[in-house]
């Protein structure tokens, strides 16, 4: 560090203007006041602000970054999806102790890779109470796409309630926060459309199992932002019309997956969790919790273009303006109606079940292989159907332990054979709720999409498998993995030089960001050695999705849901990789030699 | 009544024990079902009926307490209060132990409480306890809220308490069991933090206790107009 100290010494002249030495950063942990436009509450930031700063790395560098907890707790940061040694991964508990309050602490780690991340504090509830900012590492060699200019679209979901009383309410009343309940009205309207019988036995069915079908945002009444910014406050990116911009879009959200589009424009989906994939062009994409995708669009008119990103549950929405000069607001399209969950999406889409039926009007407008869209309401039952091979993700596991054939659904038309047309996402279930379609009818981008733009390791066989049942009671606002929770579990021991194939099977009736901490996540979308190379894999209700890791990281690492409140209730674990070199560096070296 | 400070102790020192390794954050939370001023032909009552709890997923100590207190004659009637341990038994469901103790006006009684609490199939919330010592009975509450939007709430209730054996100084016989019903309609105004609400409150005694009742020149049924607020906190 001397030599480093006396060099920036010797650069201090030339470098004076912006204070900071390359690969060397600064951050205060702050209390920080902050202000939606809809309400205006305390919160925590980096360097004053939340977001906090940009910090943007080099590949190939070695970044220092000194953190100073100026709060009066415990704080640490997680750097999201960045490959580095495990004790600098910022994890309290697993990583190191955390940072006490008036401490600074000093991260050293090496920037072996290229691409948009984030990072954000890993105790408690900070996260939610707006402890987070974004991160972009320039790639060594050029990117394999052109763009003119580039923005970061960094989305939350700002609660006026601070996380902790969030966690409180939840466990006390778990629909605390849920307003789109079903109401007498509702019932009406149903009887009227499907008749007495059928509306009351719909209202007996998930009565019986005590679940709702507008249980797909445990957290509502909070205020979207992007980069910190309301609709009323609107963020504003610049441009020149015939420009490539590229848009950075990371979901920092607590609690809330986002619909986003820019209504007017295609999007090239370019990047994935930092890794460049194949460009693929679409008109609207779903980004999961503590997901980012990097997209490019070109907007050639002289006007205003909008950001417009819809929550899942369609409790709320965010419009940024891209614009092509300031002081313009792009008109905000009205949100679309809330979807409802099937009993697809309790794993419970056995033919005959009552509430199958009532399923189509909601949400159901699948792509045909032509391109138009088809309500749910028109279906004939085997319209538009392509039985292609059916990729990984379509073998669901029942409750009763059967896996269910194609013969044995009601609705054919939803199901997504995979094959050409894709007429559904087999990454949801057979018959989902939360099946998306593009707001215009075009293209919505599926996570079958993704191929990754280069392999990042040699495609093999996993050496095994580990099954991991995402589990949880709703009720009781308890969330665990395989029925167990974090405070009772034992760790999940890996052996370096592995390649595990992890198998999510989700139980529960939410759709699950999964996220593993020090190493890769490769998404099994049958694209063999082009399978896309994530940090975060969304799992949807009543689906079986494969990942596969190359264990090449020793130490121990966090591995858990990424919704905040089902992380800290339990949807968690810390993983432990035995053996392996005790020089990290040649680790990081020997993986990306490969 | 120097026995609460001792079973709140008691009830403190088995939570302690029985926390997890692994420590999470204790949960705590006040619950008030009816907090309310009842207006009756006879007499006007201030009641209420609250849970303030704090614990873990495992196990949670529950303190409740129900009162009426009958502002035209400035009696307690009723004050009862329960020091309740409450473990999950099954996903919708945990049982209960505890002690009950009613201090109102007039004879104190001390019975244990064993119990189920939870919620049944379409969304009932149900209790149903025995109270056991000298003067034992069973007690069973369920509770529904209708959504006429997701903020106007209509929450019908019953509660009905049935002694097995005799306490003539409360004004109690053997198997003359206690119906009160009710329906509250409530609006949630700040969060669920408070939802005020108007309805309606009915009670009536049956079998033995009616007679005693009777007896003594009192009603053996009274209905209320009621004004109060739910408070979630």
């Amino acid at each position: 560090m001397n030599c480093f100290r006396s060099l920036c010494l010797g650069l201090i002249g030339l470098a004076v203007a912006s204070g900071v030495q390359a690969g060397e950063f600064r951050l205060t942990v702050d209390p920080v006041v902050i202000d939606t436009g809809e309400f205006t509450r305390n919160g925590i930031g980096y360097n004053g602000a939340s977001p906090g700063p940009v910090l943007r790395f080099k590949e190939g560098e070695d970044v220092t970054i000194h953190v100073t907890n100026n709060l009066s707790e415990s704080t640490s940061i997680h750097w999201h999806g960045l490959i580095l040694p495990y004790q600098q991964d910022g994890v309290p508990g697993i990583s190191y102790p955390g940072i006490e309050p008036g401490e600074t602490f000093t991260y050293r780690f090496p920037i072996v890779q290229s691409g948009t991340y984030w990072f954000h504090s890993h105790s408690r509830f900070q996260e939610p109470d707006g402890a987070y900012g974004a991160i972009v590492i320039e790639p060594k060699k050029r990117d394999p796409f052109r763009f003119d200019r580039e923005y970061i679209v960094q989305l939350t979901d700002a609660h006026p309630h601070a996380g902790s009383r969030i966690m409180r309410n939840l466990k006390m009343m778990p629909d605390y926060y849920n307003r789109q309940q079903r109401t007498m009205g509702d019932f009406l309207n149903d009887v009227e459309k499907m008749g007495f019988d059928a509306a009351w036995a719909d209202r007996m069915d998930w009565g019986q199992m005590r679940m709702m079908p507008n249980d797909i945002e445990d957290l509502q009444g909070f205020t979207p932002l992007i980069n910190g910014k309301s609709t009323k406050q609107n963020w504003t990116g610049l441009f020149k019309p015939g420009e490539r911009v590229r848009l950075r879009f990371i979901n920092s959200s607590a609690m809330t997956y986002f619909d986003i589009r820019v209504p007017g424009l295609k999007m090239t989906v370019v990047q994935a969790d930092g890794n460049n994939v194949q460009p693929v062009t679409v008109d609207e994409f779903r980004i999961a919790v503590a997901e980012t995708y990097d997209v490019i669009v070109r907007p050639t008119d002289d006007k205003p273009y909008a950001i417009f990103a819809e929550s899942v549950g369609r409790s709320a929405a965010v419009r940024a303006t891209l614009s092509p000069k300031d002081g313009l607001v792009a008109d905000a399209p009205e949100m679309r109606k809330p979807p409802l969950l099937t009993m697809a999406d309790m794993g419970m889409a056995h033919g005959d079940h009552a509430g199958m039926d009532h399923s189509a009007p909601t949400g159901m407008a699948h792509k045909m292989p032509d391109g138009s869209t088809m309500s749910g309401a028109a279906h004939d039952p085997h319209a538009g159907m392509n039985h292609g091979s059916p990729p990984a993700a379509m073998a669901h596991k029942m409750p009763d332990g059967s896996t269910m054939a194609g013969a044995a659904h009601a609705d054919h038309a939803a199901m997504g054979h995979g094959g050409s047309g894709q007429p559904g996402d087999a990454f949801y279930a057979a018959g989902s709720g939360l099946m998306p379609s593009a707001a215009n009818g075009g293209k919505f981008l599926s996570y079958t999409d993704l191929r990754a733009m280069r392999p990042l390791y040699p495609d093999r066989e996993a050496t095994r498998e580990i099954e991991l049942r995402l589990t949880g009671n709703m009720e009781r606002y308890i969330w665990s993995i395989n029925g167990v929770k974090f405070s009772k579990a034992e760790p999940i021991k890996l052996k370096y030089g592995e390649r595990v194939r992890f198998k999510f099977v989700n139980e529960t009736m939410m759709t699950h960001p999964m996220h593993l901490h020090g190493m890769w996540s490769i998404l099994d979308n049958g694209k063999g050695k082009w399978d896309p190379v994530k940090h975060v894999i969304s799992v949807s209700p009543g689906t079986t999705v494969y990942m596969e890791t190359e264990v090449d990281a020793p130490g121990q690492w966090a591995f858990h849901c990424h919704l905040s409140y089902h992380a800290d209730s339990g949807m968690f674990r810390k993983v432990v990789v035995e053996g392996g070199p005790g020089d990290k560096r040649a680790a990081l070296k020997h993986r990306h030699g490969g | 009544m120097k026995l609460k400070p001792l079973a709140v102790a008691a009830l403190w020192g088995t939570l302690a024990i029985t926390q997890p390794l692994r420590a999470e954050e204790l949960i705590w939370g006040i619950q008030a079902e009816q907090l309310e001023y009842r207006v009756g032909d006879q007499t006007d009552v201030l009641a209420w009926d609250l849970d303030a709890q704090i614990g873990t997923d495992e196990l949670k100590f529950v303190y409740r307490t129900e009162g009426e207190f009958e502002t035209s004659g400035d009696v307690l009637e009723v004050f009862e209060n329960q020091f309740r341990l409450q473990k999950p038994i099954s996903t919708f469901f945990d049982a209960v132990a505890g002690i009950r103790i009613d201090t109102p006006e007039g004879p104190d009684r001390v019975h244990g409480v064993v119990g189920v609490h939870g919620l049944a199939p379409l969304w009932f919330e149900i209790d149903a306890d025995f109270y056991v010592s000298d003067h034992p009975s069973f007690r069973f509450e369920a509770e529904y809220e209708a959504l006429i939007t997701n903020r106007l709430i209509l929450t019908p209730s019953i509660e009905f308490n049935l002694p097995f054996t005799d306490d003539r100084e409360i004004d109690i016989g053997a198997w003359g069991p206690k119906l009160e019903i009710g329906a509250r309609l409530s609006y949630d105004v700040i969060d669920r933090l408070f939802a005020p609400y108007i309805g309606v409150h009915y009670e009536r005694v049956f079998g033995e206790t009616r007679d005693i009742v009777r007896a003594e020149g009192k009603d053996d049924d009274a209905v209320f107009f009621v004004v109060g607020t739910k408070v979630i906190f």
